[in-house]
């Protein structure tokens, strides 16, 4: 993965846990803020590597005051407009935090599908596409590792504490891929069968299908 | 984390067999690998993919059917026993899952033998353990038994005598084993900063995040070198996404 790439999986891990939306409401826990506050602040908390146009801080309060999450405050005299969170916006921001993410909310796993194409299409060195992929998911590994191990500041913490999750999500999937390894040595597959089955999509159907008879 | 200097572990396709005739063993076959100062190598495989008897021959603990070694540009295999145990003893530290203290030593004493061993004065030696132990933050336990220190801290004494004097090659076979992770991530800590500070390092592990310490993994199988990640950029250039 290449740097920018890194970064970008960054600002996906975060998206994942913490929209704008969300991210605002928790500052504005904190207290009242003006656009330009919010967005030092917000970026502060994600360790300065996602820079947030002003601009989005400004659509979101807009929309956060639309569904009566936060509400504006009387301008000051340098003619900036604080905004407070309501209680309403108080009660969405405990529900995000005490509802986990679901695994359906994430994207389908790519990797894990292009294995299983792998194994049934003929041609294909399906160990050899395990290696590339564990070479990369390493390198992803020493890239974060070394993020980590260059961010000791007590004040890193939220910063470390993401990259650990990615950290843990690279190692489970080389563990994955080692598992996959493995099975792979064993593989025969069963003769006369054709290499290359139905599409996922048609089998899960098919399966379907069969369990409502 | 230079892959331009001359560098101080030079393996030059290497073979090892053990045994012969039908029965033989192929544990490694025309491995080939450096490491520069300040660079950090892990070696990863399944068991049995040759990684310990890659660290086994780069530590010069065992001899290479075929190939060479060179550690600090001396080659390992024209060397008389004396002489390699001399270059085991001054340039090449050893890290094991396995500890090997000694019970009746204390941990200065423990870290203190291989300079003593090599003539080291007994007060020089002492100065000098104590000031690895120091290293690696066990300031003020010189004086204690292995039995009186907890896993950790054991571990932290191999370390100490692994890096005591002036050890330009770090060999570890999986050293963080028997520690739980976050005792075991301070070992790998411990390593990356000897290594920042010069040293060449190796290290064999069965755990990815524990090889995502390295500057570069390389990757075993069946004694055969398969694959490698390329060296890492700064963390500045990690950040702002510039080209490596």
């Amino acid at each position: 993965m290449s740097p920018s790439r890194l970064r970008a999986a960054y600002q996906v891990c975060i998206l994942r846990a913490m929209s704008i939306r969300h991210g605002l409401l928790a500052l504005l826990e904190r207290g009242h803020m003006y656009g330009y506050q919010l967005r030092a602040a917000f970026e502060e908390s994600t360790g300065s590597t996602w820079p947030l146009n002003i601009g989005q801080v400004y659509t979101t309060l807009a929309r956060l005051e639309r569904d009566g999450l936060v509400r504006p405050l009387p301008e000051s005299e340098g003619g900036q407009r604080p905004y407070e969170i309501t209680d309403a916006g108080r009660a969405d921001l405990a529900l995000w935090f005490a509802t986990p993410i679901s695994r359906t909310d994430r994207p389908r796993d790519e990797l894990a599908i292009k294995l299983a194409l792998a194994l049934t299409t003929p041609g294909v060195d399906v160990r050899s596409v395990v290696q590339a992929q564990r070479t990369a998911t390493m390198r992803t590994l020493q890239e974060l590792t070394r993020l980590k191990f260059a961010s000791d500041r007590p004040e890193d913490l939220p910063w470390r504490l993401v990259l650990d999750a990615m950290v843990f999500q690279s190692e489970a999937e080389i563990r994955w891929l080692d598992h996959c390894e493995t099975s792979l040595v064993r593989y025969r597959p069963t003769p006369g069968r054709p290499a290359a089955g139905p599409p996922v999509d048609e089998a899960v159907d098919r399966t379907d299908q069969e369990a409502r008879r | 984390m230079s892959g331009t200097a001359q560098p101080v572990l030079d393996v030059r396709d290497v073979h090892r067999t053990h045994g012969a005739g039908p029965a033989a063993v192929r544990a490694l076959r025309g491995v080939s690998l450096t490491v520069a100062p300040g660079e950090l190598v892990a070696v990863m495989g399944p068991s049995g993919s040759g990684k310990s008897t890659l660290l086994a021959l780069a530590g010069g603990l065992d001899s290479p059917t075929a190939g060479e070694v060179r550690v600090d540009g001396e080659c390992l295999g024209v060397l008389d026993r004396r002489r390699l145990a001399r270059v085991r003893r001054r340039r090449i530290g050893y890290i094991f899952q396995e500890l090997n203290l000694l019970g009746s030593l204390t941990a200065a004493e423990n870290v203190a033998l291989p300079l003593e061993l090599d003539g080291v004065g007994v007060r020089t030696a002492r100065r000098q353990a104590l000031a690895a132990l120091a290293e690696v933050e066990l300031d003020g336990l010189g004086d204690r038994f292995p039995d009186q220190l907890s896993g950790g801290q054991q571990q932290r004494v191999a370390i100490a005598r692994a890096l005591v004097g002036e050890r330009r090659l770090v060999l570890a076979d999986e050293p963080t084993g028997a520690l739980d992770s976050r005792t075991g991530e301070a070992v790998l800590h411990l390593l990356r900063r000897r290594v920042d500070a010069g040293a060449a390092g190796v290290l064999v592990t069965h755990e990815a995040r524990h090889a995502g310490w390295a500057d570069r993994v390389i990757f075993l199988r069946d004694g055969v070198l398969v694959d490698s990640t390329a060296p890492l950029g700064s963390v500045e250039q990690l950040l702002s996404g510039s080209p490596r």
